[in-house]
């Protein structure tokens, strides 16, 4: 299969004519459960000595189809779709960590996933340590004996910095711990971090995988690259079991031990499902994500470009312009696009903010990005408000921050919109 | 564990539906261990597995006579699967070469972090097809769909509907040589 292109993989990968049917696309398997051929066959299946389904909390024939396309297009062994993006980061921390170990995850962050590593994940006994995505050295200066793992994002949300994952992964590999990459703004199309050193890529397929603003939904992706057993720090991949009656996972599953570790442990005992309609509505969204992707960014640069040159506008963030410090890395790592999330500053600060969301007509106003339609939010009257000015300055959301997510409109229409939405 | 090693799906869907006889080296009848379980998997699909472990306290494992050595086996095996560590992959492989003729083994099977280059080489000069870092339950899950169900990147398209009652696991034996995507 390494023979087929990204947009053949796209449309094709993990799907196949239903057998009972013949039906071509994937159908819903809307059911819990599934039936034991006899007690022997039963008992292999629970003892994760053979294939097949036996519960849609474990797994279902839908979410299958969504999970072996997206190990297809990373490039990876194996993968898990769960709930959520959020979801999956739960899980993939339950796999690494003990209570007592930490972790260094990049400060540049979406808000969502800080508020998760620095407050939740702290109940759990696991603690984040911050490092700066523009300088891979603070990553090593903030490893700890008890550090498993390394947590950047691809193209960090907001601020559209462009990690460079190169750099990070060397500091990862010298340290023996994986490299974790949420891959969500970027998707496959743009970026796959495994080609430059990661071990595992987390997605929220809400976004631009899905693509439609319709499901929410996340996934784990396996790289197949890390030695689980070559130290004894991940136990739950290299030490007996106790759950499977001793079984060691990694000796067992060999490359795609953690997608099965994540599986048959974390979704197994956490419960996060993603449902098997969304399974569905994600996978026929990503049957258009080479075609979506190529004209949200073609849309993004144009409407950057134009920002950039508007009398109201401050300032652009954007990969994609020249002038941006994170422009080399764009030509680096995703020389097809920049992305089509990024931010600008509009002249008149917090008032000036929020009369552009409220004059916009094209643009929706919410909380979401890399959805068909163009969205549009002022940080700090909205998902940052709870945060005091230092704080809002540090997170990249000051007053006079708004965010963008390009749409794949017409790019005149987007153009049209901000212009009068900008005008006094 | 980044595996440098590469097959091409003919081979080891070649391998998986010529072989029906396999001997399995440190098969093991502690249920948990790995051996224990593609052992049992493979025999639901048809295989034969003849366990040999000299250290073995049973005189069977799932309903087969263990064997101490390869030497001992006393019918014709088509394949010898290793399920040792690499470095004494090499003396195992040394054996099968030596017993060549009396086994009609034509392929040596290294297990999953089993890489032995050394042995693999000198099987492959006296004829054998060799394959290492690599589980046949699992690459044959992969090549029947059995193991889709688990997320697992199968490399594979399909665009034919498998017929019912193949669906639970068959690699066809006579679909050789055919297109894409159909085992």
């Amino acid at each position: 299969m390494s023979d087929y292109g990204f947009s053949t993989l796209s449309v094709h990968a993990g799907a196949s004519p239903d057998p009972a049917t013949g039906a071509r696309a994937t159908p819903i398997y809307q059911t819990t459960s599934y039936v034991f051929d006899s007690a022997d066959h039963a008992a292999a299946l629970f003892n994760l000595q053979t294939f097949g389904n036996i519960y849609t909390r474990i797994g279902n024939p839908t979410q299958a189809v969504l999970e072996e396309r997206m190990a297809a297009l990373e490039g990876g062994t194996a993968a898990l779709a769960v709930a959520s993006g959020h979801a999956a980061q739960m899980i993939i921390a339950h796999a690494l960590m003990e209570t007592g170990d930490d972790f260094v995850a990049a400060r540049q962050l979406y808000g969502g996933s800080v508020n998760q590593f620095a407050h939740s994940f702290k109940k759990f006994g696991w603690t984040v340590h911050w490092a700066d995505a523009t300088d891979p050295e603070s990553f090593r200066k903030a490893l700890t004996p008890k550090t498993k793992a390394i947590f950047i994002e691809s193209i960090a949300n907001p601020g559209g910095i462009i990690t460079d994952i190169r750099a990070v992964a060397g500091i990862a590999r010298e340290a023996g711990i994986p490299l974790i990459v949420d891959n969500t703004l970027a998707t496959p199309y743009l970026i796959r971090p495994f080609e430059h050193g990661a071990d595992v890529v987390v997605h929220s397929m809400t976004k631009f995988l899905g693509g439609h603003g319709n499901s929410i939904g996340g996934v784990i992706i396996d790289g197949g690259s890390f030695n689980w057993s070559a130290s004894r720090k991940f136990p739950t991949l290299s030490e007996p079991c106790a759950s499977y009656h001793g079984m060691r996972l990694h000796e067992t599953f060999g490359n795609m031990a953690f997608a099965i570790a994540c599986r048959v442990l974390g979704l197994r005992d956490l419960g996060p499902a993603i449902s098997p309609f969304n399974a569905f509505m994600i996978l026929t969204g990503i049957e258009t994500l080479p075609l979506r992707m190529a004209r949200h960014c073609d849309n993004a640069l144009k409407v950057a470009k134009w920002l950039k040159e508007h009398a109201a506008v401050d300032w652009v963030s954007y990969a994609g312009l020249a002038d941006d410090p994170n422009y080399n890395r764009h030509r680096t790592y995703c020389p097809k696009g920049a992305g089509a999330v990024f931010t600008f500053g509009v002249k008149g600060g917090y008032d000036a903010g929020i009369a552009l969301v409220d004059r916009v007509k094209l643009f929706s106003h919410l909380a979401n990005v890399g959805d068909t339609r163009s969205l549009i939010i002022h940080p700090a009257s909205t998902t940052h408000r709870q945060l005091s000015p230092e704080q809002l300055k540090a997170a990249g959301a000051g007053p006079e921050v708004v965010r963008l997510s390009i749409g794949i409109e017409d790019a005149d229409d987007i153009i049209a919109d901000l212009d009068q939405a900008l005008r006094d | 564990m980044s595996s440098p090693l590469t097959y091409s799906e003919d081979y080891i869907a070649g391998i998986l539906r010529s072989v029906k006889t396999i001997a399995m080296v440190g098969a093991s009848a502690n249920q948990i261990r790995p051996s224990w379980f593609a052992m049992k998997y493979l025999q639901e699909k048809g295989f034969r597995i003849i366990p040999v472990n000299p250290a073995a306290k049973e005189e069977e494992i799932l309903g087969e006579k263990v064997y101490a050595s390869l030497a001992d086996i006393p019918v014709p095996v088509d394949m010898v699967d290793i399920f040792r560590s690499s470095e004494a992959a090499g003396e195992i492989i040394d054996e099968v070469i030596r017993l060549k003729e009396k086994l009609c083994a034509s392929v040596v099977w290294m297990q999953l972090t089993v890489i032995n280059h050394e042995a693999a080489a000198r099987a492959e000069a006296a004829g054998f097809k060799v394959v290492m870092d690599r589980c046949p339950k699992i690459e044959y899950g992969r090549l029947c769909g059995d193991i889709g169900f688990m997320g697992v990147n199968r490399r594979i398209i399909d665009n034919k509907r498998k017929p019912l009652g193949a669906g639970r696991g068959a690699l066809s034996r006579n679909a050789l040589g055919q297109g894409k995507g159909q085992l």
